[in-house]
């Protein structure tokens, strides 16, 4: 029997992704019923400026992931800085100080993996522009695992690489513009 | 069962065993970091499943210490979060300063960067000859490296910038020699650290501590074993005693919360309440 599907909508992005989430979480109602969960790279130092960034622009509940918190709908969280993210079984967050994975701590492989593991066919991970390889191995698990796989067109993107990296592993469903990615957010909502 | 579920099934077989033929309790770390930490050794040693391991490392010591290693990477430098150890130097030494004798516990110390960043901050508050410092972890190989103050002179420049960040009074280059590509610690600050084994899953309490440091380790642990922790960091403190954790950490999940005051919200650092 079809259990009632919990969408969990995971992000990868670099620094240079920041105006691209700017549109995306304009498309995002106010009131949406699921976690977005968005890593993205930034400066090792950076103290929750991602939170107060967004937070100043949008109404949605913003906030840095605390360890061992649970994971809540209707969020949008980012990992603290110099942190890797990960989720545990019970659907709490975890963090770690392990060393960096493709040059970043936060990793998006790190995090996407984990967060296959435990949402597997209700995740979707998305991955937006970046100079960069990182995300292309937590696409490979969030689709091995039945989850959905969205990267930016690299065509769109300031910089292709990180999407041309997760197209290329052959495991991305849909290549879409940042206006597309917006639209399925809102009909995810 | 999905793959998913005997593959967690492995994981908690494989704790077991490592438990039971070696004595380290990893049952209750935090699974996510753990599960990832064996994923990554098994691909380094291109291990197809999680229980093959458990034959290898039943007849196999030396399997089992290359394992243990791969379990217990951690990442650590030198005056790692600058603002904690200014805060140290001008807050918590100056208050410490009024005992005639003082104990420092520094729990989870690694490869001993940090052990040496507060060696460094007491020498140059002048608490450096009236205290006794411990620094311990479980891993004997790291606790080795730090022992040997050792380190890679890539990082002088970062360490050096973080010195002058935590208020450092001198030059950092006058607390270690430079030789070939290494970064070697003075022995005058080696003599002021008891580097010594300590696993704070099973061990017992420092008695009478007045500053403990235990920074990004209870992220590693589930909230249980926080709790034990935490419960041992309360018993290890004198009344008024501080305790530092990563700038991450809280005591938020831990029935000990009410029994400590946070007195600095930004670099997490609590005091011991009396009674």
């Amino acid at each position: 029997m079809e259990t009632q599907k919990q969408a969990v909508i995971a992000i990868g992005g670099s620094a240079g992704s920041l105006e691209v989430l700017v549109r995306l979480f304009s498309y995002l109602p106010r009131n949406f019923l699921f976690p977005v969960i968005v890593v993205c790279h930034l400066h090792p130092q950076d103290n929750g400026g991602l939170v107060d960034f967004f937070s100043r622009r949008f109404p949605h509940h913003i906030k840095e992931a605390k360890d061992k918190e649970q994971v809540q709908s209707g969020m949008i969280y980012f990992p603290p800085a110099n942190y890797h993210l990960l989720v545990e079984q019970e659907k709490s967050f975890a963090l770690s100080v392990d060393p960096k994975v493709n040059y970043s701590r936060p990793s998006i492989d790190v995090f996407f993996e984990s967060a296959s593991e435990v949402w597997t066919r209700d995740l979707t991970g998305i991955i937006l522009t970046g100079a960069s390889c990182d995300g292309a191995r937590g696409i490979c698990s969030i689709k091995d695992r039945g989850g959905l796989t969205i990267a930016q067109d690299p065509g769109t993107a300031d910089s292709y690489l990180m999407p041309k990296a997760a197209i290329d592993t052959g495991k991305v469903d849909k290549i879409l513009s940042v206006e597309d990615i917006g639209l399925f957010l809102k009909s995810m909502a | 069962m999905t793959s998913n579920e005997v593959e967690n099934l492995e994981i908690q077989l494989l704790l077991d065993a490592i438990f039971l033929r070696y004595g380290y309790d990893f049952r209750n770390y935090a699974r996510a970091s753990i599960r990832r930490r064996i994923l990554q050794f098994m691909k380094d040693q291109r291990i197809a499943w999680v229980s093959e391991m458990i034959p290898r490392l039943m007849h196999d010591e030396s399997f089992f210490e290359e394992m243990l290693r791969g379990f217990s990477i951690t990442v650590t430098e030198m005056f790692r979060d600058p603002s904690l150890f200014l805060a140290l130097r001008e807050n918590i030494l100056p208050l410490l300063k009024s005992y005639p004798y003082i104990k420092i516990w520094h729990a989870g110390c690694s490869t001993g960067e940090e052990a040496y960043s507060l060696a460094v901050l007491m020498a140059e508050e002048g608490l450096g000859d009236r205290a006794t410092f411990f620094a311990t972890d479980f891993n004997d190989t790291a606790l080795e490296k730090a022992r040997q103050g050792i380190y890679s002179l890539d990082n002088a420049r970062q360490y050096t910038l973080n010195y002058q960040l935590a208020g450092g009074r001198h030059s950092f280059s006058d607390y270690y020699y430079a030789r070939y590509e290494a970064l070697a610690m003075k022995s005058r600050l080696k003599e002021k650290i008891t580097f010594a084994n300590h696993n704070l899953v099973m061990d017992q309490v420092f008695t009478e501590t007045h500053l403990i440091l235990c920074r990004n380790v209870l992220i590693y642990f589930n909230k249980e074993l926080q709790e034990r922790v935490i419960r041992l960091f309360y018993e290890s403190l004198t009344h008024g005693g501080f305790l530092c954790l990563g700038m991450k950490e809280s005591l938020l999940f831990s029935s000990y919360q009410d029994k400590f005051k946070e007195i600095d919200s930004k670099n997490k650092i609590f005091q011991k309440l009396s009674g």
